[in-house]
């Protein structure tokens, strides 16, 4: 009998454990791929890159103190950074939030085109094709969003797609207090 | 005919590895740097494809970490302080060699707790298949046996 029955117990115990874990995954809570961030609680690494549209300006981490705000790493060949984008819209103008976003390793022409074509979420977007920002920032994939607070230190990250999920689970409560307009 | 398809192949096949080896040409100041570089490049994991170092990989951000370590290199930098760098960045898991720590003690200890596990279930199996094997024989054939031998005596005897 109890031959039986261990064997059936661990067959029982691994398979919920993969069925947790797929789940997790499909929900995307969980990524095995996921390489736990160095910044959480340290400063902002700070970054200077020319802006996206105005080539000859520069966009700074510098710029942003005094508020919290979010750092989206963004590419046109990445097709999480479409399925976000929409979502990063409705942040930006019904939530009130300000983003800054990284375009990483882009052609800048597609770049303005996608956001032309789908709308922009940023309030401004460094351009960045030979990942020095990125480097600096310790990303890995995209697209990555930061949330860095108003004393100018990162306080979330998320690797991924934003979502609604993330954003109430993680995100929201440092914009709550007075954050929105 | 033969021959020149056998030419024909050797050429296509030369032409395709050709396109594919993409050799990054670097100056150093010395020897020693290009070994520094060579080196890192090696135990630098890339983050992308993570079975693979950055030497190996073609992701694009492992272009830009080679790039990155080869401006540190010729910057001369040393291997410390540039390791030091990228796990500041990323974290231990840049490293193919990782420091035995409290954070890596699993890493490290885990294969060999997994081998004494295995080795304690393979003595208890061992131990218990030989009981059963002794145990095998029952009551009636050991009576049988008895007997057996009885008659043998017996006969010899007369």
């Amino acid at each position: 009998m109890t031959r039986a029955v261990v064997p059936l117990a661990i067959f029982l115990a691994l398979a919920g454990l993969f069925w947790y874990v797929l789940g997790q995954m499909n929900q995307g809570e969980y990524n095995p791929r996921d390489v736990p961030t160095q910044f959480i609680g340290r400063d902002a690494p700070p970054f200077e890159l020319p802006d996206l549209f105005e080539p000859t300006q520069s966009v700074r981490s510098a710029d942003m103190s005094g508020k919290p705000w979010l750092l989206n790493v963004w590419g046109t060949w990445c097709p999480e950074c479409w399925k976000e984008h929409e979502y990063l819209i409705h942040l930006a103008q019904r939530e009130g939030v300000p983003i800054i976003g990284i375009n990483w390793r882009d052609d800048a022409g597609e770049a303005k085109a996608m956001l032309a074509r789908m709308g922009n979420p940023f309030l401004k977007v460094g351009f960045d094709p030979n990942s020095d920002a990125v480097i600096e920032w310790g990303v890995y994939g995209a697209p990555e969003t930061f949330l860095i607070d108003a004393q100018g230190v990162v306080r979330e990250k998320h690797t991924g797609a934003m979502s609604p999920q993330v954003w109430n689970s993680k995100f929201k409560s440092y914009f709550a207090a007075g954050g929105a307009s | 005919m033969r021959r020149h398809g056998i030419l024909l192949l050797a050429a296509v096949l030369l032409l395709s590895a050709m396109a594919f080896a993409r050799v990054e040409v670097h100056d150093f100041d010395s020897p020693e740097q290009e070994a520094r570089y060579n080196n890192l490049i090696k135990e630098l994991r890339c983050l992308v494809c993570q079975n693979q170092n950055i030497a190996d990989s073609n992701a694009e951000l492992a272009v830009d970490l080679r790039r990155k370590t080869y401006e540190m290199v010729r910057q001369n930098k040393s291997e410390q302080e540039i390791t030091e760098f990228m796990v500041d960045r990323y974290g231990k898991f840049v490293q193919y060699d990782p420091p035995l720590d409290t954070e890596t003690m699993l890493l490290w200890i885990g294969p060999f707790i997994i081998l004494l596990v295995g080795v304690i279930l393979l003595i208890r199996t061992i131990r218990r298949r030989r009981a059963e094997t002794v145990t095998a024989v029952d009551t009636a054939q050991l009576e049988a046996a008895a007997s057996l031998l009885e008659t043998e005596r017996d006969t010899k005897k007369s």
